[in-house]
């Protein structure tokens, strides 16, 4: 088992360099550093001093990937390549174009994301896991026929209309909750309680569908017709056995977003007014401040490879199959 | 009095009555067995009786009286302390009835824990007991186990246990042996023959195996579309079955004294669910059709005592002719074999580590040779997991031995490119197991059958449709069936399109890897009996993969029987089979239930074959052997001839 | 008017919606001769929530179509001249809608309104008033008191208009069919669920009448900012919508099908690089990804402004591009499926028979993987299509989704959102598009379950 986490662990190293070149060759090589001068310098603006200028600020004005003119490791190193792409394994993202250094903002930010994702995350999953089952108790009724037809309709409803609609409802109309905001500490529930509620809500049509998918096909199993016939009750049937086995694929799918929590939600975060990294990166393209869009496109990888990496693991937990080979 | 009586039974699923009105009876402690093929509604019998039907079926009328209430009146409350409590019940497929994911005792003591008032150390040593009863070595370390550690046998060894924990005074047992090798069938059958002695237990067997009832039942219910047909005694029934439908299935059965002669087949197929029937069910497929058979469903009809039957034939109907065969038939064509197989082995490398380096190999075909004659038919025996289809597959060159030679016609396949095997693959073909995988849905029959000519370039383009035509009447369908596709077809009849693709080619030689395990034995009966006109006609050799010894007995000329990725013992098949050296031989022809119901007096086997991965040293049978002593463990035991075609791998054998 | 008052404009998007659809018809018309295929379609015919849902379905891509086929006006010939074509692309649906299109108030009206949202300084008065709109309404003149009864009157002519057409319609099928109406309302000629149509026709053509009887008079759904018809926005949305939805597969699909089976068949060293391939790009966030690449194709759309010779071809092109971003970030999940099918697919006994006639790889892969495959290329098809709509949305807010001159979903809720906090609320057009949304990606879920259901052979065991 060991050997197979090392294994897993091993892998990911060329998916992260993959993924590193990868954002290099979008950010630098499509376009080029003059390009993304011009285009923001604006037409009117741009002259080739001004170019100069806005790239030797961001330290784009080195050679690509080999500085013929820098002498010994420096062909190497002093280049755009090594300075914006490798640097960011150590951690060192640059600064932004407000001059802030990345990285501290990214430290900051964590902590707002996180106090909306991981409620959310718990939450949503809670609620639709225990939607799930009920429908599956009481499948092939009315109130089964119902409840899908509800998570149809309610996964057809865009996102954006769950943020608007909630925040007109709950804090234009009846003033519960701030309509945006954030502050640290325990006031910060009134801030997050909305965000939370919405982002569960927007997210219960599709997950309760998909997990009502994964116990029914669990449910026409050989061993669940063994545990039937041992006399257990349904009941019993359906929290023993169906959600132990259920676990395994399901467990696929909502591993992996775990560390990716740490994003924030784009959404969420730029219309309730979140200081998290989901409006951090909203702000970036909106801005076109392309070192932050890369390093949150760099971050976000790594956290998804790490959440591979907690899927493998959680399957030597969930699955005696895999734990004892 | 019984302690089962089910009166009526009627089941639905939509417009289909897959069980339409059967009664019958289970006393105390006896062995009924229900006797029928696929789809004749046996298993729908059980899961009604339990309440365990799937969501799409329900009980349509009818009842079940269990030692005096009435089941089907029960609320699901009191139903759950009869399943487990009063009925145990045991499935087919063993790999899939256990929980994968929770622990042998966790599984056991579940049980323990509604049905009786043991817990916690308590249950677990009583779950250790239930495994010990049930002939489960080391117990105690098997309760921590997970199901998939444990082999076929095992893992029904364990469902048993189960079924047992809550001391039923019922066991359905529905088709139990079905999905396990000959060996470990007969040591579940024996111990629950035993369990059933000891404990005073009824047991209600379902089966399609005539063999497997006559080793178990003290009464036996034949089931045809949804009725029962005849109900009898054992004796009576194995010494003269009433019913045309039961003197047809014994007549279907293949063996050594019908070898070379035709089986009887039984014409058509079993009726679909959801047709009505005005008169008897067995009307269109019957040879003594009356009148009345068809505008009145025939009554119940006391042939003997205890033998009661559902037909108008006054009597019992009459045996079917085609019996005794013509004996072995088969001339050598020539002196050089056209199939010489020289010490193939076949390892698939087991990658563990980091690196994933090859630690070792899974020797699934692990130094065989053997040798087949022009127009004959060579059975290559063995049971599940000793490499005998990966060794036809090999041959064919679909997988690339890891060493060895492969002569057709004493051309070498083994170093020869895919290209350069291109031409000689129209020599030899194969026909596949599972008639439901081996054809593209997505393509029309004669598509189907016009591949291997298009790929291999024989027959000129015009003629292909003819040909292709004239395949299809040569293997019993229609030529107007080109435009068909596959899912309009029964399995026999898929069967046939196979095996006339693999004609197609005109091949010498066809490998067929159990092209009858997966039909039942009327319709087996009609492949054979194709496949033996074929040999005739067109003087085929076959290599026949299969495990049942019956039909290797039926149509075999040579027989080669593997164990563990080698061949033990070869020889004409009168010799290996009629005269067996080697112990696993012995063990393995009397471990197959007789429809005589003469037991053997040889030991049966304990234990499960060990894996290729890791094959036991010396012999690799010797830790099974009853024989095996110090000698065994040391060395593979050479071959030893016996006669100038029986060659045997047991430094034991005389 | 002379014979030649129009030039036609293809545009990239129209060209490669015409081949999707050319797609579509090639592979029901092969799907026609597969029986297994024919009795699928045959089952989601039958069923009613399904055929209702295409119903909506096809009202939307008929529109979606009208929308698609572009042309440019004619100027006024001068004499001698050669003819000269107007740089606006429009159409047939500008054209269908004209009147909706050129009668523009001057900013927020609400819906049915007949003044200004915002009080305005009139040149004839000292106070700041609502001012009359220039068409919503234009027709009641100054008797303003009647417009209560107007509305009303034209809402019941409308009403009723869409009933007679749909009963001609009915009558219509029932006098060519020779059926009665109660055989027509339960099962149609081949069991086609033919009642679920005409139920769903009912309140389309009512919905319809209200529209072009109300519509004639006001501005159905309010205007927007800069005084334009919301229901001609939202209608205008559907292609884009549409495109996005379909497209983005269509792209994706080839590279998908092709490496999925590639990988799943060959196996060895093309595996792994196909895995690696796909497990990089997956690993990206998705929306990061886009975010990025969009931005790049700003860059390059932003620095070659020659490129394009009119705004609509700029606009189309980033469209289409955003659907190339969307389909290269998306292709992955099916291409991981596909694999995974066919690694099933391969150790099934009729590949190895046609292996044992010597069959080629790719002959293998071409007739016994991939028409296999087809249910669940159809399947994904069906079921990304409201996903991909209802991103588009979101990707628009976020800023990385279409051109901002580009009418969709998400362009007309960017918009409406900066006007949440005025007060009164200006709620309109976010109504009327997340209401045109619901209705199209509510009916591509559904019409897409029932496909799954008959198409998937684990759902229909």
């Amino acid at each position: 088992m060991l050997a197979y986490i090392i294994r897993r662990l091993l892998y990911a190293i060329p998916i992260l360099i993959g993924v590193n070149l990868l954002t290099f060759a979008l950010f630098f090589v499509v376009n080029t550093p003059d390009d993304m001068a011009r285009m923001q310098l604006g037409v009117k603006r741009v002259t080739p001093e001004a170019i100069q200028k806005w790239k030797a600020e961001r330290g784009y004005d080195k050679p690509l990937v080999w500085n013929a003119a820098a002498a010994g490791t420096g062909a190497l190193t002093d280049t755009i390549f090594f300075s914006k792409s490798v640097r960011m394994f150590a951690g060192d993202f640059g600064r932004a174009d407000d001059g802030r250094d990345i990285a501290r903002e990214i430290g900051q930010r964590m902590g707002p994301s996180l106090a909306i994702a991981v409620p959310t995350f718990v939450l949503g999953l809670f609620v639709a896991i225990s939607f799930a089952l009920l429908l599956v108790f009481f499948r092939a009724t009315t109130l089964d026929f119902a409840g899908v037809v509800l998570c149809v309709a309610m996964m057809s409803i865009s996102g954006l209309f769950y943020i608007i609609g909630g925040q007109w409802l709950v804090s234009k109309v009846w003033h519960l909750v701030p309509i945006s905001g954030y502050s640290g500490g325990l006031d910060a529930a009134k801030f997050l309680m909305l965000p939370v509620i919405i982002g569960v809500i927007g997210g219960i049509g599709s997950s309760t569908r998909w997990y009502r998918t994964i116990f029914l096909e669990e449910i026409t199993r050989d061993y669940v017709r063994t545990a039937r016939a041992k006399g257990l009750p349904e009941r019993v049937v359906l929290f023993r056995h169906v959600l132990r086995n259920a676990l395994i694929p399901i467990l696929t799918g909502v591993v992996v977003v775990i560390p990716t929590l740490f994003m924030g939600s784009l959404l969420t975060e730029s219309f309730f007014g979140v200081p998290g990294l989901g409006s951090y990166t909203i702000d970036a393209i909106n801005a076109q401040d392309f070192a932050v869009v890369r390093s949150m496109v760099f971050i976000g990888s790594v956290l998804y490879i790490l959440g591979l990496l907690a899927t493998d693991l959680s399957y030597t937990l969930a699955d005696p199959r895999v734990r004892f080979q | 009095m019984s302690i089962l009586s089910v009166k009526d039974l009627a089941i639905q699923i939509g417009a289909a009555r897959p069980v339409d009105g059967v009664s019958l009876d289970i006393a105390a402690g006896e062995c009924y067995a229900l006797l029928g093929e696929s789809g004749c509604g046996k298993s729908m019998t059980a899961l009604g009786i339990m309440r365990l039907l799937p969501a799409a079926a329900q009980v349509a009328g009818g009842t079940v009286e269990f030692e005096g209430g009435d089941l089907l009146a029960l609320p699901e409350s009191g139903m759950r302390d009869i399943r487990g409590g009063g009925i145990g019940m045991i499935f087919q497929e063993p790999a899939t009835s256990l929980n994968p994911v929770l622990t042998v005792g966790r599984q056991i003591s579940e049980a323990l824990d509604l049905h009786t008032t043991l817990r916690g150390a308590a249950a677990r040593a009583r779950a250790a007991e239930l495994l010990d009863q049930v002939g489960i070595p080391d117990p105690l370390r098997r309760l921590d186990e997970y199901p998939f550690q444990l082999s076929g046998g095992l893992r029904q060894r364990v469902m048993i246990a189960i079924a047992l924990a809550g001391e039923p005074r019922l066991l359905i047992a529905d088709e139990p042996t079905t999905a396990l090798d000959v060996t470990i069938q007969a040591q579940v059958l024996d111990l629950l023959d035993d369990l059933r002695r000891k404990r005073g237990m009824a047991l209600f067997l379902i089966t399609h195996d005539l063999g497997v009832v006559a080793r178990m039942a003290d009464r036996v219910g034949v089931m045809y579309a949804g009725q029962l047909v005849e109900e009898a005694p054992r004796e009576a029934f194995f010494d003269q079955p009433a019913h045309p439908y039961s003197v047809r299935l014994f007549a279907a059965l293949p063996d050594a004294e019908r070898r070379g002669g035709r089986l009887a087949t039984i014409p058509g197929s079993v009726p679909a669910a959801d047709v009505r029937h005005p008169g008897c069910r067995f009307v269109e497929r019957c040879s003594e059709v009356m009148a009345e058979c068809r505008s009145a469903p025939p009554p119940w009809r006391d042939v003997e005592s205890g033998q009661r039957v559902r037909c108008f034939l006054p009597g019992a109907a009459p045996a079917v002719a085609a019996g005794v065969g013509a004996g072995d038939t088969a001339i050598a064509f020539g002196s050089t074999p056209l199939l010489e197989v020289k010490d193939l082995q076949v390892h698939f490398p087991i990658r563990r580590g980091i690196l994933q380096r090859a630690v070792g190999a899974v020797r699934a075909v692990d130094g065989m040779s053997l040798r087949l004659m022009p127009g004959r038919t060579l059975a290559l025996v063995g049971e599940s997991g000793c490499g005998k289809t990966t060794a036809g597959k090999a041959m064919l060159q679909l997988l690339r031995p890891t060493a060895g030679s492969v002569q057709l016609d004493g051309v070498e396949l083994t170093t020869r490119s895919p290209g350069q095997l291109r031409p000689l693959r129209a020599k030899m073909q194969m026909v596949f197991q599972d008639p439901f995988a081996s054809l593209n849905p997505r393509l029309r029959i004669g598509e189907i059958i016009a591949e291997g000519m298009q790929a291999l370039g024989t027959g000129a383009g015009a003629n292909r449709a003819a040909e292709v035509g004239t395949l299809l009447e040569q293997v019993g369908l229609r030529a107007d069936m080109v435009t068909r596709y596959p899912h309009e077809f029964s399995g026999g009849q898929r069967q046939r399109i196979a095996i006339a693709r693999a004609l197609a080619v005109n091949p010498q030689l066809l490998i067929c890897d159990e092209p009858t395990s997966a039909l039942d034995v009327s319709v087996q009966a009609q492949i054979l009996n194709l496949l033996s006109d074929l040999q005739r006609d067109l003087k085929l050799a076959y290599l026949f993969i299969t495990h049942n010894i019956a039909v290797v007995d039926y149509l075999a000329h040579d027989v080669a029987v593997m164990y563990l990725g080698r061949v033990v013992e070869r020889g004409m098949a009168e010799e290996v089979l009629g005269r067996p050296r080697h112990p696993y031989t012995k063990a393995l022809l009397a471990a197959v239930p007789r429809v005589d119901g003469m037991r053997s007096e040889v030991p049966k086997l304990a234990g499960d074959m060990p894996s290729p991965a890791n094959p036991p040293s010396g012999c690799h049978f010797h830790p099974r052997c009853p024989l095996a002593d110090e000698s065994c463990r040391r060395a593979y035991p050479a071959e030893m001839l016996f006669g100038a075609t029986h060659a045997v791998r047991c430094i034991k054998a005389v | 008017m002379t014979a030649f008052a129009i030039q036609s404009v293809l545009l990239w998007s129209d060209a490669l919606l015409f081949v999707l659809i050319g797609v579509i018809v090639g592979l029901s018309l092969w799907a026609s001769r597969q029986d297994a295929l024919r009795a699928a379609w045959a089952r989601v015919a039958k069923d009613g929530v399904a055929m209702a849902a295409a119903t909506v379905l096809a009202v939307f891509v008929l529109i979606g179509l009208l929308d698609s086929l572009h042309y440019r006006a004619r100027l006024e010939p001068q004499p001698g001249a050669p003819a000269r074509y107007a740089v606006e692309v429009n159409s047939a649906l500008d054209a269908l809608l004209s009147d909706l299109r050129q009668r523009a108030e001057k900013t927020y009206s609400a819906p049915l309104a007949t003044h200004l949202y915002a009080k305005e300084a009139l040149a004839d008065s000292t106070q700041r008033e609502f001012p009359r709109l220039k068409f919503g309404g234009a027709h009641l003149g100054d008797n303003l008191d009647n417009h209560e009864f107007d509305v009303a009157l034209r809402a019941s002519r409308g009403l009723a208009g869409g009933l007679v057409v749909w009963l001609l319609l009915v009558a219509l099928v029932r006098r060519v069919n020779g059926l009665d109406l109660k055989a027509v309302m339960e099962v149609g000629a081949g069991g086609t669920a033919t009642g679920a149509i005409f139920i769903t026709l009912l309140p389309i053509f009512l919905l319809l009448g209200l529209a072009i009887s109300l519509g004639g008079g006001y501005h159905v759904f309010g205007t927007d900012k800069v005084g334009q018809d919301v229901l001609y926005l939202s209608l205008k949305s559907i292609r884009t919508g549409l495109l996005i939805g379909t497209l983005t597969t269509l792209v994706m699909l080839p590279v998908a099908v092709l490496l999925g089976i590639l990988a799943g068949y060959v196996g060895g060293w093309v595996d792994d690089l196909i895995q690696y391939l796909y497990t990089t790009l997956s690993s990206i966030p998705g929306v990061l990804l886009i975010a990025a690449a969009v931005l790049m194709m700003q860059v390059v759309i932003d620095t070659h402004p020659d490129w394009f010779a009119t705004s609509a071809e700029r606009a189309d092109a980033r469209l289409l591009a955003l659907c190339l971003i969307l389909g290269m970030t998306s292709w992955t999940g099916v291409a991981r499926l596909l694999r995974g099918e066919t690694l099933k697919l391969r150790e099934l006994e009729f590949v190895q028979a046609a292996q044992a006639f010597g069959v080629g790889r790719f002959a293998i892969m071409r007739r016994h993987i991939l028409p296999n495959l087809m249910h669940i290329v159809l399947i994904s098809l069906v079921m990304d299509f409201s996903g991909l709509v209802l991103a588009e949305a979101v990707l628009s807010y976020v800023g990385v989704g279409v051109d901002p001159s580009t009418i969709s979903f998400g362009t007309m809720i960017n918009t409406a959102r900066m006007e949440l906090a005025r007060e009164p609320m200006v709620w309109w057009s976010l109504v009327a598009a997340f209401g045109f949304m619901f209705a199209l990606v509510l009916a591509a879920n559904l019409f897409a379950d029932a496909v799954r259901d008959a198409f998937d052979p684990r759902s229909s065991a």
